[in-house]
């Protein structure tokens, strides 16, 4: 075990961390103004699809500048399709449950429809943000050596967290997320800071979804996301809505999916296959368990969440 | 103008009627046959459906005026596909093929409801009287591109990414192996199953895992070209799956055992045609056209394109089969004698995998 080895195994957890952790953050923010979102899985698989598309499209004409504009699409994208649960959550007070599950339904067939002429395609990746002499390095690529959208996920968390519990504009969100009948008395205008944290979970979903097509493998595939969308949503919950342990969190999913495969690799079965496969979901079951048996009489859900504000019911 | 009476309406309607069957007996005789099949996958992946559908096309190719093909794409493997079934069966296919060895239990009772509907049911066991199974000999493409990545390796390690351990998966792996053994004792295969047919990104972690602990020649059974892209950007070697997927990794891809069943379907499609179809339990594979390989990329040095296509012509002849013993299990005891040639019986329930994997 050698220190190659260990770097070599960390860049593999953070690739497989970092869609996960970008999607999540944004469904914090999302559940901590009180709307539950269960449309991750379907907004990822619309920003993959349109990231991947549009840096296809435009590669040609702006060269290295293409990768940027694609994940600007992607970001675009996955906001314009949570506009569509907002509307039907926010404006007419569906269930927000069921029109989570619609919207991933329904992101998983568009994206499929759009995606259907660009199998079999593959596009460039992202230059490396560092010069080449870090990023390259044996040892300081473990830090320096990744694509720019994993920086821009760790950015993101620590800016979520900053935002949340050190400025004023997030402890009106988290105000709207507690008790809307209040925020709405004071004057603060509930549905439409709902509507903002909508978009912004959904273009952080669709910027999760754009990592799968445009760094992790570099091609469309349908479904590729192949179930992560749901591990984020878990892992908001997981991680008892903080952005702190929200980053903890996904990179303790992150190292035990990876786990699973090192264990595979070096013939370290004597667990069944599946149970591995199964890991990082008995592990948020878990976590669940405990944080629940701590609390008393309720969670550190935001009050409100999932539940509908109608002022004039 | 006479007025038109509801008798004379009815005389006429009926003297019309009395000419329909001389105009229907023309078309009747040559109604095509209508072909149905149940894809895994989407069309496009360029692996496991994507070989299915180019067969599908061959067959209305071949048989252009005489079957009418059609599909359904993305059919999970779980009890959602009979109404999927049914459905195909009901809209007049008479001949239906279902391509995943998840579909088994399934097309069962699909066939149950509909008896005058030919099933045929791919990489399964399970028959009925309308209800055959094909499958092809996969594990002689591995046998070939394990001989590759034997000669190719220079770590002696190399490296498999599998999906479920079925027998299907299993004889690749072996096959994979011993194919390996045979140009260079010394290697070892890592095995990593996934648990899934399709996951580009779990697929690609895993390749890079299997990197990661020393192997340099990566092979799979998943469906996506994910284990390739990154055998690319790692710059070692791997092979395409199913089909030739040297467009994702043009340095990395040495070759790809291709799967080609066209010839299979069009085969069945004319047996039920002059009605001669009957259940059978087929497993084809190099020299009956099912399979063939990819061309060599430019990496692959010379020596040992001479020995895998020797590997092939042998195996087209017959005289070459890579489950000849002595082949031991992984605890080292013997389960095919010297000389021997594993029964086919045996091959379909493999559970066990050779000396030299690690799983």
């Amino acid at each position: 075990m050698n220190i190659g080895f260990l770097i070599d195994a960390l860049i593999t957890v953070v690739g497989v961390t970092t869609p996960i952790l970008l999607a999540a953050t944004g469904e914090l923010v999302v559940e901590k103004s009180g709307v539950l979102n269960l449309g991750i899985e379907g907004m990822m698989l619309i920003g993959a699809v349109t990231g991947f598309a549009v840096t296809l499209s435009y590669g040609p004409d702006f060269g290295d500048l293409a990768p940027w504009l694609g994940v600007l699409a992607a970001a675009i994208a996955g906001a314009a399709s949570s506009m569509l649960f907002a509307f039907l959550v926010l404006t007419l007070g569906s269930n927000q449950v069921a029109t989570g599950l619609a919207l991933a339904i329904f992101g998983i067939g568009l994206s499929s429809l759009i995606g259907s002429g660009y199998v079999g395609m593959i596009v460039p990746s992202f230059d490396s943000v560092f010069p080449d002499w870090l990023a390259s390095d044996p040892i300081w690529r473990v830090v320096f050596g990744y694509s720019p959208l994993v920086y821009f996920a760790l950015l993101m968390v620590f800016a979520v967290g900053w935002f949340l519990n050190r400025t004023r504009a997030g402890l009106i969100l988290r105000a709207v997320g507690e008790n809307d009948l209040s925020a709405h008395s004071i004057g603060y205008p509930v549905i439409a800071i709902r509507y903002a944290a909508v978009a912004f979970g959904g273009a952080l979903a669709g910027v999760g979804g754009a990592y799968f097509s445009m760094v992790i493998t570099p091609l469309w595939a349908e479904q590729m996301t192949a179930g992560r969308g749901w591990i984020a949503l878990a892992l908001v919950v997981f991680s008892g809505w903080r952005a702190g342990r929200l980053l903890a969190g996904a990179y303790f999913f992150g190292v035990l999916m990876t786990l699973e495969l090192y264990a595979k690799a070096s013939g370290f079965s004597f667990l069944p296959s599946q149970f591995w496969a199964a890991m990082p979901y008995i592990a948020a079951v878990l976590a669940l368990a405990v944080i629940s048996a701590r609390e008393v009489a309720g969670s550190e859900a935001p009050a409100c969440l999932g539940r509908p504000f109608l002022p004039n019911s | 103008m006479r007025t038109i009476t509801r008798r004379h309406a009815m005389k006429t309607a009926a003297a019309a009627g009395l000419t329909l069957p001389a105009l229907a007996r023309g078309g009747l005789a040559a109604e095509p046959l209508k072909v149905g099949f149940v894809y895994l996958g989407a069309i496009g992946d360029y692996g496991w459906t994507w070989s299915h559908e180019q067969g599908r096309r061959a067959l209305d190719q071949a048989l252009k005026g005489q079957v009418i093909t059609s599909y359904v794409e993305n059919v999970k493997e779980d009890a959602s596909a009979i109404p999927v079934m049914k459905d195909l069966a009901q809209q007049g296919n008479k001949l239906i093929f279902t391509a995943s060895y998840g579909y088994m239990d399934q097309t069962l009772e699909a066939a149950k409801a509909f008896p005058d509907v030919k099933w045929e049911h791919c990489t399964g066991y399970k028959r009925a009287a309308n209800v055959g199974t094909y499958n092809s000999r996969f594990y002689q493409g591995r046998a070939i591109t394990g001989a590759i990545a034997g000669m190719m390796t220079k770590t002696n390690t190399i490296g498999f990414v599998g999906s479920f351990k079925i027998p299907e998966v299993v004889m690749g792996v072996n096959g994979f192996t011993l194919g390996a053994q045979s140009a260079n004792p010394k290697i070892t295969t890592k095995l990593v199953m996934i648990d899934t047919w399709f996951d580009p990104a779990k697929e690609a972690a895993a390749a890079e895992t299997l990197a990661n602990l020393g192997c340099d020649v990566i092979a799979q059974h998943v469906d996506s070209p994910a284990v390739l892209q990154v055998c690319e950007k790692r710059k070692i070697y791997g092979f395409g799956y199913g089909a030739d997927m040297s467009r994702f990794a043009p340095k990395a891809h040495l070759t790809a055992s291709l799967d080609l069943w066209g010839p299979y379907y069009i085969e069945r499609a004319k047996a039920v045609l002059d009605g001669s179809w009957k259940s059978d339990d087929v497993w084809w594979g190099f020299k009956e056209g099912l399979l063939s390989m990819a061309p060599y990329s430019k990496a692959v040095p010379e020596n040992v394109r001479a020995a895998a296509d020797k590997i092939v012509a042998d195996t087209k002849a017959g005289t070459y089969d890579v489950f000849t013993g002595p082949i031991s299990d992984q605890s080292g005891k013997e389960r095919v004698a010297k000389g021997q040639q594993m029964d086919d019986k045996d091959r379909l329930v493999m559970d066990w995998y050779v000396k030299g994997v690690q799983s």
